[in-house]
């Protein structure tokens, strides 16, 4: 198979850029790690953990910003002609599956130590951690599907590529945004899994939706 | 899933599909079409006025402002249809890049945009007198405003260009993959979400076939098919518009 050739090949590429440079990596970390230690001492004034709502929302919009910041430095900080010298090489979807890829498994880290420091600064309430870490690993990989493409639209426009991103992904995410924060809380309250079910199978499809449509569109947008 | 319920799915794929293909017919003709336009405004006008004269179920809580059924929806399934007849325009041009189809995709997006804001006044000042607020946080209400967000974004990723080429592919993706990622869900979230105080979910008593007398239809259907024709004839002569600038600056 020299499609699953050319994306391992790639991946690995992706990953030694990411050592090399690792001081996009280190902000990465750091951005999650200062914004919930920001958190803890806001909430520290009042003595302790954020109700569960609170401690929710936060949760998501820490994400949420991590993942922007994270994807968006995927396409952006190649330049046109190493995009010409990769279509020369290997085909367009290895491109767009390896990036994916990537990302999701980058997500997935971010997404996980977030929820670590998250929970040692700010408590613990959940009470079906099982589902909940589902849950955000789905939410990753959601993020990973939808903001690749994008980030590819948004590194075409050139310039202020990271607002832009945003412009383009943030409402692209509110539903599945929706989906998320509601069954984060249910398993923060700890509800029947049964409640929860019909919106995680949802955001499966969605996220397959996204996946299959971005592997059909970009060989157009690499194309120019 | 009933008989009756497949069949009603089916047709109502049939007749987007007969809308879209028939749409672009419309947009895309030059030179007569008094018929359909003259239809388009008998329609909307007999609707509008039938729509304020014919008698309606008296309902709990929505009483006589259920009127809206012939302003709000209208406007909604015809914002679908041009938005629907933008992304095959988007489609088209990924197939064979033209800036003749780059045009009509941004056009019909655009008509699609002014009837989606349409469709939020008139809804927004429903609930001002329904429900008593402008704007709730239902389901329904997030899904338009997403929707409204989206072709924003649309519009902003359209002026950040300046190769013409470059602006009409990347958009043309842009559309049709906010279209394929979001659109549907606006139709699955509400059913998913629970309580909403949308008329046809389980809130209020609904528009939905039990309470739509025939009366009510009537005056329904011939002002949904007003509305989407209307929506057609906006795109055709705002697209003909900006054909007719490109071939002035040309010269």
């Amino acid at each position: 198979m020299p499609l699953l050739r050319e994306i391992s090949t790639l991946l690995a590429k992706d990953f030694r850029l990411e050592w090399r440079q690792r001081a996009a990596l280190g902000g990465l970390l750091l951005y999650v790690g200062s914004t919930v230690f920001v958190c803890f001492l806001s909430f520290s004034l009042r003595g302790g953990t954020p109700p569960p709502p609170a401690w929710n929302a936060l949760l998501w919009v820490i994400l949420l910003f991590a993942a922007i910041n994270a994807v968006a430095k995927g396409f952006m900080q190649e330049s046109p002609g190493q995009r010409l010298y990769y279509y020369t090489l290997v085909r367009p979807q290895a491109v767009i599956l390896a990036k994916i890829i990537y990302n999701v498994l980058l997500l997935t880290a971010v997404a996980l130590l977030g929820l670590f420091l998250y929970t040692v600064f700010l408590g613990n309430p959940i009470q079906d951690l099982p589902l909940f870490v589902t849950n955000l690993l789905l939410g990753a990989l959601g993020f990973a599907t939808t903001l690749t493409l994008v980030s590819g639209i948004a590194a075409k426009a050139g310039g202020n590529g990271a607002t832009l991103m945003a412009i383009l992904g943030f409402p692209l995410m509110v539903p599945m945004l929706l989906l998320l924060i509601k069954v984060s809380k249910n398993a923060l309250d700890g509800l029947d899994r049964g409640v929860s079910q019909q919106s995680l199978l949802t955001l499966l499809a969605l996220n397959m939706i996204v996946g299959a449509t971005s592997y059909v569109l970009f060989p157009f947008l690499w194309r120019g | 899933m009933t008989t009756s319920a497949i069949i009603g799915s089916v047709s109502g794929v049939a007749m987007t599909v007969a809308g879209v293909w028939g749409g672009q017919r419309l947009v895309e003709q030059r030179g007569g079409g008094t018929l359909w336009k003259g239809l388009a405004v008998l329609l909307i006008v007999g609707a509008s006025v039938a729509g304020f004269l014919t008698p309606v179920p008296a309902l709990p809580i929505v009483n006589e402002s259920i009127r809206n059924l012939f302003f709000h929806v209208p406007m909604w399934f015809a914002m679908i249809m041009v938005l629907l007849v933008s992304v095959w325009y988007s489609i088209r041009y990924l197939r064979e890049p033209s800036a003749r189809l780059d045009v009509l995709a941004h056009e019909s997006a655009k008509t699609g945009i002014v009837l989606g804001l349409l469709g939020l006044a008139t809804g927004s000042l429903w609930a001002r007198f329904t429900w008593g607020a402008w704007w709730t946080p239902d389901p329904r209400l997030n899904g338009a405003a997403v929707a409204m967000l989206i072709y924003g974004a649309y519009l902003v990723l359209r002026g950040s260009f300046q190769d013409e080429q470059q602006r009409a592919r990347v958009s043309a993706i842009y559309n049709i993959f906010a279209f394929a990622a979001a659109i549907p869900l606006l139709f699955v979230l509400p059913r998913l979400s629970g309580p909403s105080l949308h008329p046809g979910q389980t809130g209020n008593p609904g528009f939905n076939q039990y309470d739509l007398d025939n009366t009510m239809r009537k005056v329904f259907y011939p002002a949904v098919i007003g509305w989407i024709l209307f929506a057609f004839w906006v795109a055709q002569v705002s697209s003909r518009y900006v054909f007719l600038k490109l071939k002035h600056d040309e010269q």
